[in-house]
This record gives structure tokens, C-alpha cells and sequence, in this order.
């Protein structure tokens, strides 16, 4: 198990007197240590770089860490990809520090951009030279689920409706989203890089196509009450 | 495990169809990340606090993975 010691900069920092801090935070409700990784981040000279040495040193430990937990790979090539990642979640900080509220510890809310870098690189690592599966295999799956002999009559009813409405009021791009992420199990980082758009935007999509079956499973009658069950009423 | 377990067909309908209550996007997931998972190791009530996080983590894997990553650094982190 790893364990994350504090930054030294934070201990140093944290004792020294506070005299602004960034607007964003809330100094009442933040502990002294985050105040202190702020106002020596914000800083200048000797005191910011001691501070920017000590978060990219944080950053890598958590990098490491989720590198660690994904595996799968040589230790020298996993730890160039930890590296890259704490580099670029560094500047991903430094760039966003003014949005820092300081409704979390600064280390935690750090941590994750240190772990959305790293895991974005193992997943794109993963499918490096590897072609996103095709439509038709997801729908392969789909219409497997459905002659199984263990589904019963409603489970095989509610997914010949989902099939149904997969082709009917799904858009083209909508449905490969859709099939890709959902039966195909593309990474959403994966696909957005294929698809030359953002994590964000192919949610968006994904989402909009959700609403839309689901609207037309209501339509046709399925009471969905859960995200896993279908009844017809 | 069978090819053909109902609870796998199950899982494979709440992937396709997704959380049925109102969620945040992505964007907004990672913006309240850090403040949902210390509420959550605080033993507070995070859905209350940050309301859509819950539905939006149940559609998201990858943000799903964000989260339970955050919460294991956290939790191996801790005394």
C-alpha cells in the first residue's frame, strides 16, 4: 500500500503567516495547510518554486499510485507514464488554481487532476494500436442477450424494444456512441480521441441517447423504475 | 459464471439505458470530485451536498474509476 507523507513545503508553509489569498477560496472554512499550498503557489521567487517542486513531487506519488492499481505493463514504461502524467497534471494545477474554492484539502483536490492524467494515459496506453470494435458487434451481443434461453419473456420483450429503438430514433452518430461505450466498452477517453472530440461532448451524446430510448420504451409501454428492470404495464 | 446470467443481461440494460435521475456532466463531476469524496470519507451525506453526483457516477465509468481512486489514495493516505 502506498503511502503519501506530507509535502514538506505544506509543513513549512502552513506556520507562515497568510497574508492574501486568491478570492476563490473560502478562508473561513479552509484548513491552514491548503491556504499555505495557495498563497506559496501564488507567490513568487524561491518560496513558489519550493512550492511547485513540492506538488509535482505530490503529484507523482499519486500518478504512481494509480498507475499501480491499473498495472498491466513493464515497471520503467509505467513509471515514464506516471511521470508524464504528474507533468501534466502540474500545469493542469497551475493553470487552475484560481478555481481552487477551498471546499476540499488543496492535496486532495490536487490528487485528481494527478489521477485523471494517469488514468487517461493507461487507458490510451491499453488501446494504443487497436482498433475500436465495430457496430455490429456490440449489437451481436444485444441480440444474443435477447434469444438467450435464460432470459425470460419480458427481459427478451424489453430488449427487443431497446434494439428497436436503438435503430428508430437513435441519430447515426448517436447509436456508434451509444454501442461503442455501452456494449462495446470502448474507454470514453478512447473514443473521444477517434472521434476527435472531448470526454465531455461524447457524454453529452451519450446521455441524449439515453433519454431518447428511454422515452420511447415509455412510449412503447415498459415501466422502467430502475436503470435494470423493465416491466410493461 | 454463464455467458447468459440474467444479472449480466440486467447490467447490460443499466449501462444501455443509463441513471434515470437528473446528473451532472462530466465536467461538473470532476469540478466537485474532491468535495464529494472527503464528505463521503467523512461519513457525510455527499449525495445531499452535491446533488446528480450519484446518478452521474452510475453512468460514467470513467468517471466512476476517478472516483474510486481518489477514494483509494485517500483512504491509503490516512492514518
Amino acid at each position: 500500500m502506498l503511502r503519501v507523507e506530507p509535502a514538506p513545503v505544506a509543513a513549512s508553509v502552513a506556520g507562515s503567516a497568510v497574508p492574501e489569498a486568491p478570492t476563490s477560496v473560502d478562508k473561513r472554512g479552509t484548513d491552514a495547510e491548503s491556504l499555505g499550498w495557495v498563497e506559496a503557489l501564488s507567490g513568487a521567487g524561491r518560496r513558489r518554486d519550493d512550492a511547485v517542486e513540492a506538488l509535482h513531487a505530490l503529484l507523482l506519488r499519486a500518478a504512481r499510485f494509480e498507475v499501480a492499481r491499473r498495472g498491466g505493463g513493464r515497471s520503467g514504461e509505467l513509471d515514464d507514464l506516471a511521470m508524464q502524467a504528474a507533468d501534466d497534471a502540474l500545469m493542469a494545477v497551475m493553470r487552475k488554481l484560481h478555481t481552487y474554492r477551498g471546499e476540499s484539502r488543496f492535496t486532495t483536490w490536487a490528487y485528481k487532476f494527478a489521477l485523471l492524467e494517469a488514468a487517461v494515459k493507461v487507458r490510451r496506453r491499453a488501446w494504443h494500436g487497436h482498433e475500436v470494435p465495430l457496430e455490429a458487434d456490440g449489437w451481436a451481443q444485444l441480440a444474443d442477450r435477447r434469444s438467450s434461453p435464460d432470459a425470460d419473456a419480458e427481459t427478451s420483450e424489453l430488449i427487443g424494444a431497446v434494439c428497436d429503438g436503438i435503430a428508430e430514433v437513435l441519430t447515426p452518430h448517436q447509436r456508434t456512441v451509444l454501442v461503442a461505450l455501452t456494449l462495446n466498452d470502448v474507454p470514453i477517453d478512447v473514443l473521444a480521441d477517434r472521434l476527435g472530440t472531448t470526454r465531455g461532448a461524447l457524454y453529452k451524446t451519450l446521455h441524449d441517447a439515453r433519454r431518447k430510448l428511454r422515452a420511447r420504451l415509455s412510449e412503447d409501454g415498459f415501466a422502467l423504475e430502475s436503470t435494470t428492470q423493465g416491466e410493461r404495464s | 459464471m454463464s455467458h447468459h446470467d440474467p444479472s449480466r443481461t440486467a447490467d447490460l440494460l443499466a449501462r444501455l439505458l443509463g441513471p434515470a435521475e437528473p446528473e451532472l456532466t462530466c465536467e461538473e463531476c470532476f469540478q466537485e470530485l474532491d468535495r464529494y469524496v472527503e464528505l463521503e470519507l467523512a461519513g457525510r451525506d455527499a449525495d445531499a451536498t452535491v446533488p446528480g453526483m450519484r446518478p452521474h457516477l452510475e453512468g460514467c465509468p470513467a468517471c466512476r474509476e476517478d472516483h474510486d481512486s481518489l477514494a483509494a489514495l485517500l483512504t491509503a493516505e490516512s492514518p
